[in-house]
């Protein structure tokens, strides 16, 4: 399985995503700078990750969303590959409309830096294949817009369709509102697009990836893309 | 052609909680006004435009806040003015 990393100026869990991807699952990865306009056609999943593209100037993720490999990242993403999201690339794949949403400042209007329990919400994705509904995971989250925004219409219609991936919960599992560290709709914490091979969270599994770190709850997220992309390549040799 | 100076001001939706407007709202209550309220911070973007009028240059700078400036599902905004650059020069005298 071969990761492609896009760095944009700013990008600061680059070198992260990539160890855990390396070290951590023992896949191949490629940077991939953002003035590319095309996307390798070894990649089997895209990373957008964190840090501060553009020095966040006029919102998160506004200015990224126009680099010239957004393009490419749409079309990759149309074209049903899998693309994933981190903190500022979440809010970069919501600018670019890839994914509903948008993020305010987070409630408390202070930025957060700690780990989070997440409650993942559905198994039969290519992110979370290997590990079971309601299993509570620690991973830190690192922001100051992590406030994730859409209308209430919106987030019926994101449940309706199991879009919400991952919520915000505590310890237990529970999701409630004290759970909730930045004011995000309905503990959102993670969503899928309509066809769900893009992902967005706010929470960093790149960060939760070696014991040494507090957690390697991360790798779940890892091994399932890995284990999707193996039952594809069987599924792809059996027909 | 001209060149206007063109302002816009991108806020928060009414209908989203504006935590740092509400945060200094009541800061300046404890500081004794309390007769403000409805405090909204947003941002002010000043911008210089090549139209051939301050229509075509509001409507220029429009587009520019519906692809950019301001992202409609969180904000709001509202171009303030669009003044011929000369006329900014005798305003300033």
């Amino acid at each position: 399985m071969k990761f492609g990393i896009v760095i944009f100026p700013g990008s600061n869990c680059d070198w992260d995503a990539y160890w855990a991807v390396r070290s951590g699952l023992g896949a191949q990865a490629e940077f991939l700078w953002h003035k590319e306009e095309t996307i390798p056609g070894d990649i089997d999943c895209l990373i957008l990750p964190g840090g501060f593209s553009y020095g966040d100037y006029l919102r998160s993720g506004a200015i990224a969303r126009f680099s010239p490999i957004m393009k490419a990242v749409v079309r990759f993403a149309q074209a049903g590959g899998l693309v994933l999201g981190i903190c500022n690339g979440f809010q970069i794949l919501c600018e670019a409309g890839l994914l509903p949403g948008a993020f305010l400042r987070n409630r408390g209007l202070r930025f957060i830096c700690r780990p989070v329990f997440l409650r993942v919400e559905r198994s039969d994705t290519p992110f979370t294949n290997a590990v079971p509904v309601g299993t509570v995971l620690r991973i830190p989250i690192a922001h100051g817009e992590g406030n994730y925004y859409v209308e209430p219409s919106v987030v019926r219609e994101l449940e309706d369709r199991g879009q919400i991936l991952f919520r915000y919960c505590d310890a237990a599992g529970q999701v409630t509102e004290a759970a909730n560290p930045n004011g995000s709709v309905a503990n959102i914490a993670g969503i899928l697009n309509r066809e769900g091979n893009v992902l967005g969270m706010m929470p960093h599994p790149e960060r939760a990836c070696e014991a040494l770190l507090g957690s390697t709850d991360g790798l779940y997220l890892f091994r399932s893309l890995q284990q999707y992309r193996m039952s594809a390549v069987a599924t792809s040799v059996v027909s | 052609m001209e060149r206007f100076r063109v302002a816009v001001v991108v806020t928060i939706r009414r209908s989203i909680a504006d935590v740092q407007g509400m945060t200094v709202e009541q800061a300046l209550h404890a500081i004794g006004f309390p007769m403000i309220e409805d405090v909204r911070i947003g941002k002010y973007v000043e911008m210089l435009v090549t139209a051939a009028s301050a229509e075509e240059a509001r409507a220029y700078v429009e587009q520019a806040c519906q692809q950019l400036l301001a992202n409609p599902v969180i904000e709001d905004y509202r171009v303030m003015f669009a003044v011929p650059i000369a006329t900014e020069a005798e305003q300033q005298g």
